[in-house]
């Protein structure tokens, strides 16, 4: 199987380019992108870069842009891609080394919307209550692995990374408004009243076509915007 | 060469479960506090725990008792456990639970409004009466939901990450650990990081076997480190090996698919552990149901073209249950089995799952050693907690959702141990040059070394040797060949190099600084799986096949220069009677 792979380190490379390398799937018993990428690091080519962990698509590191399209390569199986399978890094992020972006940016917007249950309340000595139907309100959004596959494909992103919070930030924002545990969801809400935070979202839904876990991001930022009318934030 | 210093009250080692609860309960009370980990924190490998943490809040059940839960766990542990630290374990669990709650724990929730709780392998009421739900869980996600709510608090407490930054060796003073040796992955600096305590949470270390459910990252970092400083390592013939991996794969399906309803069957259909455990049947604990599934499987009744697997049934459970209450293990059924497990069974095999043993410690988390007369002694400036280090609350066998719970008990203990050392005035200690230096020997050697053979030649073949010598049953015969072509291995490994010498991003020099930890915690197990000769917990061995309490009713203590050692297992809880030895039947 051929797979061509961005290449480019910064200490010796002058400009990045695309390697070609031809590997026996079948022989290194690979059946998803990450086996082989292990394959080729172990086989052909110790320098090849790239992140992974769990290789069972929860702990998110290994998101990357797979014949066009952003995805978790522990869970994208080979025979589903036509050939030859062309490997770049998550788009819109600054290059570290081969498929290693820069996510700083990524993690800054994450924290900027205050990503932890803030309640005001005191604490009481057994568990805060919720019932099934206010805790099924965190289905689908706390399943986030903050892997960056939405936001790095995402033009709004693209443009303004550094203001734009972005479809993952805003499914945790959302996450946590919708927590009926946490007390400052007016708070969170008017916190992302600027022309960015929230409105540079143009309903495009690459996040939604992208997400490896099924989520919905546009679906979260639709709530968000639907409650600061209702809030009149 | 000089290396620049950075200080911190104290330094964390590790950002999965345990040093996150850590991190918060000192960064909470002001401390200056890092944590260093070689992933991205919520990248660790707690994040993939699924069934859940055990806690008697009775929310299920309507009634419930630490000292049930405490039962449970020491008869699980096949005796060797610590009794004072399971009582203490088992006594702190509800509130630590609600603790994680408080935090926002999305936990899954009952009608009332409480927590959600499962059964689960091993968990009775009344002493080993009847199956009890004490595992509290978020859906199948419970590591998941528990990792991101740890981090999310410390990003409120701000406490400070040094993300993708590899730890290399401990420094060590005369009187005690100073600090650590940790290297920048992104840029390859390397920096001496000083504090009044270092805490290892460096996790477990299942990549030493070829088919395991552990992260590529789970390479027994804290194990190395450890014995390298001369310190030992305990109880570290104890794996478990999991029921119910996905053959092939190795990926964990959770033990929470049998507290729900599911059963294992052998080829003829027949649900085998009706035979095996009558009355816990497929919830016996995890060495009984992965021994007699090996056997069923040896035995001719395993599943598939060559009988290599048995297969998880769980359609009968229909789709609200699968749907709502796993969620996450039908996903991975379907990308990793290609089985949907609404109609069809799972094929899963016993993989290689958790390590009981590692790192000794008390109950406030400080590492142990022993002195010449065999007593303890505790290391100065040194903590651990987590999969580890060993207290010991799993001895020879680990209950299912104990292990979350050992990683929010003891982190939250050294927490706030630490905290009332610093109060009682615990400093600095002061490194030489040469003692941080030594720090830096194994990155130099790799460094320098030209012309040797890879790292995936010689972790490869560890592998291959941990898997086929080391395995759920285990005879001196092959342990010993194990034994031998190990020792050779460990010797090609001084000579072993790496083509990649940038410092850019450099994962094939981490690759390699993680075999040097894989190799130390192979050879630890190695010499004490050959050392204990009788059968416990996780231990089976077909040349013993019997528990021998007159002899081995005590912890086995692995030193780097070959020094075996033995401690005494604490049978003296504080609060209530000891539980007496009995043969376990489940």
């Amino acid at each position: 199987m051929r797979f061509s792979i961005y290449r480019y380190n910064p200490e010796s490379d002058a400009a990045p380019y695309m390697q070609d390398y031809d590997l026996d799937v079948k022989a290194h018993e690979c059946h998803m992108v990450l086996d082989a990428l292990i394959a080729i690091k172990n086989n052909m080519d110790d320098g090849l870069t790239y992140r992974r962990s769990c290789r069972e698509g929860v702990c998110g590191s290994d998101g990357m842009n797979i014949n066009g399209k952003n995805r978790l390569a522990c869970t994208t199986h080979l025979s589903a891609l036509k050939e030859p399978i062309v490997i770049r890094p998550l788009p819109g992020l600054p290059i570290v080394r081969d498929l290693v972006v820069d996510m700083s940016q990524f993690y800054k917007q994450y924290e900027k919307i205050k990503p932890y249950l803030q309640n005001t309340n005191p604490t009481p000595a057994k568990e805060r209550l919720q019932s099934p139907e206010e805790r099924s309100k965190l289905d689908g959004l706390y399943e986030c692995i903050l892997c960056a596959c939405c936001s790095t494909s995402c033009p709004s992103f693209w443009w303004n990374p550094d203001k734009y919070v972005g479809p993952a930030g805003l499914l945790q924002a959302y996450r946590f408004i919708a927590d009926s545990r946490d007390t400052e969801s007016k708070e969170r809400l008017s916190e992302l009243t600027d022309p960015f935070s929230v409105f540079r979202c143009r309903g495009i839904m690459n996040c939604v076509d992208v997400c490896p876990k099924g989520l919905n991001p546009l679906k979260a930022i639709n709530h968000i915007k639907e409650l600061m009318l209702e809030e009149g934030v | 060469m000089a290396v620049a210093t950075q200080t911190f009250d104290a330094i964390i080692i590790g950002g999965g479960g345990a040093g996150l609860r850590a991190s918060y309960e000192m960064a909470q009370s002001g401390l200056n506090v890092a944590v260093i980990s070689k992933v991205f924190p919520t990248r660790s490998h707690t994040v993939s725990a699924q069934g859940g943490i055990n806690a008697a809040l009775g929310n299920t059940d309507g009634r419930d008792d630490w000292r049930w839960h405490m039962y449970d766990t020491v008869k699980g542990s096949d005796f060797l456990g610590d009794q004072d630290a399971i009582e203490y374990m088992c006594r702190e669990a509800p509130e630590s639970v609600y603790e994680l709650e408080h935090m926002g724990l999305p936990f899954s929730r009952l009608d009332d409004g409480k927590i959600y709780q499962r059964a689960f392998g091993g968990q009775t009421l009344d002493f080993g009466g009847e199956l009890a739900h004490r595992t509290c869980c978020a859906e199948d996600r419970t590591g998941h939901a528990m990792l991101h709510t740890l981090y999310q608090k410390n990003i409120e407490a701000k406490t400070n990450f040094y993300n993708e930054w590899f730890a290399i060796d401990l420094v060590k003073t005369s009187t005690g650990i100073a600090g650590v040796v940790a290297m920048n992955i992104e840029t390859g600096e390397v920096v001496y990081l000083k504090a009044r305590a270092t805490i290892l949470a460096t996790g477990g270390a299942g990549r030493i076997f070829q088919a395991t459910t552990n992260a590529h990252i789970n390479t027994g970092d804290g194990f190395g480190m450890v014995l390298r400083a001369g310190y030992p390592l305990q109880d570290m013939e104890f794996w478990q090996f999991h029921p119910t991996g996905i053959a092939g794969a190795g990926v964990l399906i959770t033990e929470g698919s049998r507290g729900e309803g599911g059963y294992l069957i052998n080829k003829d259909g027949e649900r085998y552990m009706e035979r095996y455990a009558p009355h816990m049947k497929d919830l016996a604990s995890r060495d009984v149901v992965a021994r007699s599934t090996i056997l069923e499987i040896r035995e001719g009744r395993g599943c598939g073209p060559k009988g290599e697997y048995v297969l998880l049934k769980l359609d009968h459970l229909g789709e609200e249950v699968i749907n709502k209450r796993l969620p996450g293990i039908r996903d991975l059924s379907i990308t990793f089995a290609g089985v949907d497990p609404l109609k069809d069974p799972i094929p899963v095999v016993p993989t290689c799952h958790y390590l009981m043993g590692g790192i000794p410690t008390n109950i406030d988390g400080q590492v142990l050693t022993i002195d010449k007369d065999g007593k303890d002694q505790v290391i100065e400036g040194l903590y651990a907690a987590g999969e580890c280090a060993c207290v010991s609350v799993h001895g020879a066998n680990r209950l299912g959702a104990n292990s979350l719970l050992d990683l929010i008990v003891f982190g939250r203990a050294a927490g706030k141990h630490f905290q009332q050392s610093v109060k009682q005035g615990l400093g600095f200690r002061e490194a030489t040059v040469e003692e941080i230096e030594k720090a830096m020997g194994r990155l130099n050697r790799w460094n320098n070394n030209e012309g040797g053979e890879s790292v995936e030649t010689i972790r490869a073949e560890l592998q291959k040797i941990m898997q086929n010598d080391f395995g759920v049953f285990r005879t001196a015969e092959f342990m010993k060949q194990g034994f031998d072509k190990l020792e050779k291995l460990q010797e090609r490994l001084q000579h072993a190099s790496i083509k990649d010498k940038s410092s850019c991003f450099n994962t094939c020099r981490i690759e390699a600084l993680e075999l040097d930890n894989l190799m130390a915690t192979a050879i630890a197990t190695a010499y004490l799986a050959n050392e204990r000769t009788e059968s416990r917990g996780a231990h089976a061995r077909v040349d013993y096949p019997d528990r021998d309490d007159k002899n081995w009713l005590k912890h086995t203590l692995y030193f780097e220069d070959g020094r075996i050692g033995f401690r005494a297992i604490n049978m003296k809880p504080k609060e209530v009677k000891p539980i007496e030895l009995v043969a376990r039947h489940y």
